[in-house]
């Protein structure tokens, strides 16, 4: 579905990715993990177009898509969510949604996006919000919009940006059961989180970064045991066996 | 489209064409003039507000499109005795021209730099057509009275000049509304409210921007070109006054932007306030700075507009008040 | 081709002007992200108030810009308190029309008290003979002002708290208020000071060209395109875009007709924006 080769990004002096490549294949849920600042949003924003990389390759469904501008990405299936959301403040809800699904892949008429919106919100739990401006909603119901607006266009993939961030555990919860059902209707995920517990259990496979370099890759148990990542987020490979030692002890 | 199926879009231009109308059978001059003045800035503000209101990108410069395709068209009328009707289209196609080329450059500016672009537009051209020969340089052009015998007398092409511009702007106010509920519309929000998003979306920002661009210059060219040909004469200082530019902000803020309705209310608000103004012996003298006073308020404390108060106020009319 | 060295010359030293002017322009960009519409208002109301205090009081005009600093600065807290401070959190267009508005009743007040009529400020300060040039006195001093100036507000930067706090919060607003400082009053501050360079710069200008309620409009585009030529922010790249853009007006009259000067500027200034947005000396945009 989607492959990244030796993708290597600078922003003047600082290199935010280097030589990162990993597949993802068709129906999975892919985990990226990483301190902050490791770059992950940097990747998924050259991933989606919004960065050129400066050596690389995206590769998505056959098609080289490197260096294609955000909108031609869109178009061609690959949707994505933000970190901090990026509502379309003073349009409805409905509105919203109905932009993903009018130039998204699809390419709906008004007409049609309308009710292709009225399904996607249904399906996340926003119906009754549908005419509400946007601006009057709190930071879950916006995540959830923006998941919706992503999802509207039908893509065949949906980059995931800490969807799960300021959200209280029941929230989490719901979200996270969104999350497997969207899998489970065919879209192919990849999400960047922090709120551990929910991506481990979520995820088929787990990518982590670590100051542009990937540095672990394989199923949510292994990464979690590997040493490198350990250390990457506590710094100290050791610190993590005294403390289960001195708890045990 | 959804469009003509919402009933707001069944009250502004009807009204606007049906007043519009009652002077044509009023047969009266005065009336004219005055109808001939506010259908022309509510023209120009809808224009506007397809850049403004609907993409989010302010256009201090719109007074160019005025001129310029103003001009084209009052250059073929006076040089080439074209007719009135392509003239009238060449104006219009010309503004389109400058706004595709001037928007290839000067589009992919952002917000307040796109702004401060268009008020250095205004300047640029006004000195380009001080120093271009075929348009009359610095003492422009004009138009001798045979060329009104055309149309049965001077008379009757002032009314017929009055009748085209009803039509101008009535089709103005239909593609605004048409524009607003459509897909190329909700496209252009998605580009105000947030463009990066929007591209992230799928939505091809830069031709959108540049549609919307040549769509708001097409409208201020036929405009200018009645106006010039009413006026019998054009030259730089005329048609290129910045005053313009500003006004036709403050009626677009002040109806309301974003709206169909809001800018043709500015329009005669604004309109109707400056010709008392300019009448009072106080404040002749002051009727820039009473509009800048009232831009100040509405920026400050009404910033939607008068319709937007409303839409926010009275919820119910939302649909009517498009 | 002594002509064209004096035009130069005189160009180099109007630069000084024109750089001081846009100073105040970047500072207040820099500061509060804030596009000052009014600036070029601001300008004519220093001509005008040097040029009252020439007139009325028979002051020197070199002297009356102290005063006119005063009120320069004075004025810039009461435009901020009334048009700015409300919208400095809003879209960027609000701040705009802003500014743009006072400019509007600025210039129609103006227009209505004193009328187009053109006024000049006679106070001849001789001149200098460098080699095979005629240096006027005034643009002399306009350009030693303009020196003093910037060393001042450079020290004023560095070297005082108030200055510090204005470079703080140009930086980082919401960390600068979280350390204490009182970014409503630093942002009053810097646009005070803004204002007042502004007005200090319409001042000088006014002892060298006669001036009508209008003039300062047609600075205002000449300050835009300095400020980007210098980089958004950056007072020194305002004073050396200045310079830069003072020589190129001595340099065009030898080549086209002077009434072509706004359409290079605009052109340049669209230029610059696309191509290396940061501005000639790089500073942050």
């Amino acid at each position: 579905m989607l492959q990244v080769r030796n993708v290597t990004k600078r922003f003047g002096g600082l290199q935010a990715l280097t030589q990162v490549s990993f597949d993802l294949a068709e129906g999975q849920i892919l985990g990226l993990i990483g301190p902050n600042g490791a770059g992950k949003t940097t990747l998924f924003n050259v991933v989606n177009g919004v960065y050129a990389p400066d050596e690389g390759q995206v590769i998505f469904r056959g098609q080289d898509i490197t260096g294609w501008s955000p909108h031609r990405v869109a178009q061609g299936g690959l949707a994505r969510t933000h970190q901090v959301v990026r509502p379309l403040n003073e349009l409805t809800v409905r509105d919203n949604v109905m932009v993903g699904a009018c130039f998204g892949r699809e390419s709906h008429s008004l007409a049609s996006a309308g009710r292709v919106a009225d399904e996607v919100l249904g399906r996340v739990g926003m119906a009754e919000r549908a005419n509400q401006i946007t601006s009057s909603l709190n930071v879950a119901q916006k995540k959830r919009l923006e998941l919706a607006r992503a999802l509207a266009a039908h893509p065949y993939v949906v980059l995931l940006d800490e969807v799960l961030a300021g959200l209280n555990p029941t929230e989490i919860g719901v979200m996270v059961e969104t999350v497997q059902r969207i899998r489970d209707d065919g879209v192919t995920i990849m999400m960047i989180e922090h709120v551990m517990q929910a991506l481990m259990r979520v995820s088929d496979r787990v990518l982590v970064l670590d100051y542009g370099l990937l540095i672990a890759e394989g199923s949510p148990q292994d990464v979690a045991n590997d040493p490198k990542v350990i250390e990457a987020y506590l710094g100290d490979p050791g610190l993590a066996r005294r403390l289960v030692a001195e708890e045990a002890g | 489209m959804t469009a003509w199926r919402r009933p707001g879009f069944w009250l502004t231009w009807p009204v606007v064409l049906l007043g519009g109308l009652a002077v044509v059978l009023r047969r009266d001059n005065t009336l004219r003039e005055l109808g001939f003045t506010l259908l022309m800035f509510a023209a120009l503000a809808s224009s506007l507000n397809i850049m403004m209101g609907y993409t989010g990108y302010v256009n201090f410069g719109h007074i160019v499109f005025f001129g310029l395709g103003g001009y084209t068209g009052f250059y073929f009328i006076s040089q080439r005795d074209w007719p009135l009707y392509p003239a009238l289209l060449a104006g219009g196609l010309a503004s389109a021209l400058v706004a595709w080329a001037l928007g290839s450059a000067i589009l992919r500016l952002r917000g307040a730099y796109f702004a401060l672009a268009t008020i250095g537009i205004n300047e640029a051209a006004r000195a380009f057509v001080n120093n271009f020969g075929p348009f009359g340089g610095p003492t422009g052009m004009s138009v001798n009275f045979a060329a009104y015998t055309r149309y049965g007398g001077a008379a009757q092409a002032l009314w017929l000049t009055y009748v085209l511009l009803l039509l101008v702007a009535v089709l103005a106010l239909i593609v605004s509304a048409m524009v607003k509920h459509s897909r190329f519309g909700l496209g252009l929000m998605g580009i105000r409210e947030d463009e990066d998003a929007a591209l992230v979306m799928g939505v091809n920002a830069p031709r959108f921007k540049t549609m919307a661009y040549v769509l708001s210059a097409l409208f201020p060219g036929m405009v200018a070109t009645l106006f010039f040909f009413k006026n019998g004469n054009v030259e730089p200082g005329d048609a290129f006054r910045l005053h313009m530019s500003i006004e036709m902000l403050v009626m677009v803020m002040l109806g309301g932007q974003g709206t169909v309705l809001g800018p043709v209310l500015g329009a005669i608000t604004y309109e109707r306030l400056r010709g008392f103004l300019l009448t009072s012996p106080i404040f002749k003298d002051l009727h820039l700075a009473f509009a800048g006073l009232f831009l100040l308020l509405i920026v400050l404390f009404v910033p939607t507009g008068v319709v937007g108060w409303l839409r926010a106020r009275f919820p119910r009319v939302r649909g009517l008040l498009t | 081709m002594d002509q064209l060295t004096a035009s130069l010359m005189d160009g180099l030293l109007l630069g000084f002007v024109y750089g001081m002017a846009a100073m105040g322009l970047s500072l207040i960009w820099g500061v509060m992200r804030v596009i000052n519409l009014c600036h070029g208002a601001m300008m004519t109301l220093g001509m005008f108030a040097t040029y009252l205090l020439f007139t009325t009081l028979g002051a020197n005009p070199y002297l009356a810009l102290l005063v006119v600093a005063v009120l320069g600065l004075g004025f810039g807290f009461c435009v901020y308190g009334v048009a700015v401070h409300h919208v400095i959190n809003a879209p960027h267009l609000s701040s705009l029309l802003a500014t743009f508005s006072i400019n509007m009743i600025i210039i129609g007040v103006g227009t209505a008290v004193f009328t187009t009529s053109p006024r000049n400020i006679d106070f001849p300060m001789g001149s200098v003979q460098m080699g095979p040039l005629t240096l006027q006195g005034t643009r002399l001093i306009a350009a030693l002002v303009t020196g003093l100036v910037t060393a001042a507000l450079y020290l004023f930067l560095y070297r005082t708290y108030p200055g510090k706090s204005i470079r703080a919060v140009a930086n980082n607003r919401d960390s600068a208020e979280l350390m204490g400082i009182p970014s409503a009053r630093v942002l009053a501050l810097s646009f005070g000071i803004g204002t007042m360079l502004a007005t200090l710069a319409g001042g000088l200008i006014a002892t060298f060209f006669p001036f009508t309620i209008l003039s300062g409009d047609a600075y205002q585009p000449r300050s835009f395109v300095i400020c980007v030529l210098g980089g958004l922010g950056d007072p020194l790249g305002a004073l050396i875009g200045g310079l830069i853009l003072g020589t190129m007006e001595g340099l065009i009259p030898a080549f086209m007709p002077v009434s072509w000067v706004p359409v290079v500027e605009f052109a340049l200034f669209v230029l610059i924006l696309l191509v290396r947005p940061r501005g000639l000396m790089g500073a942050r945009s």
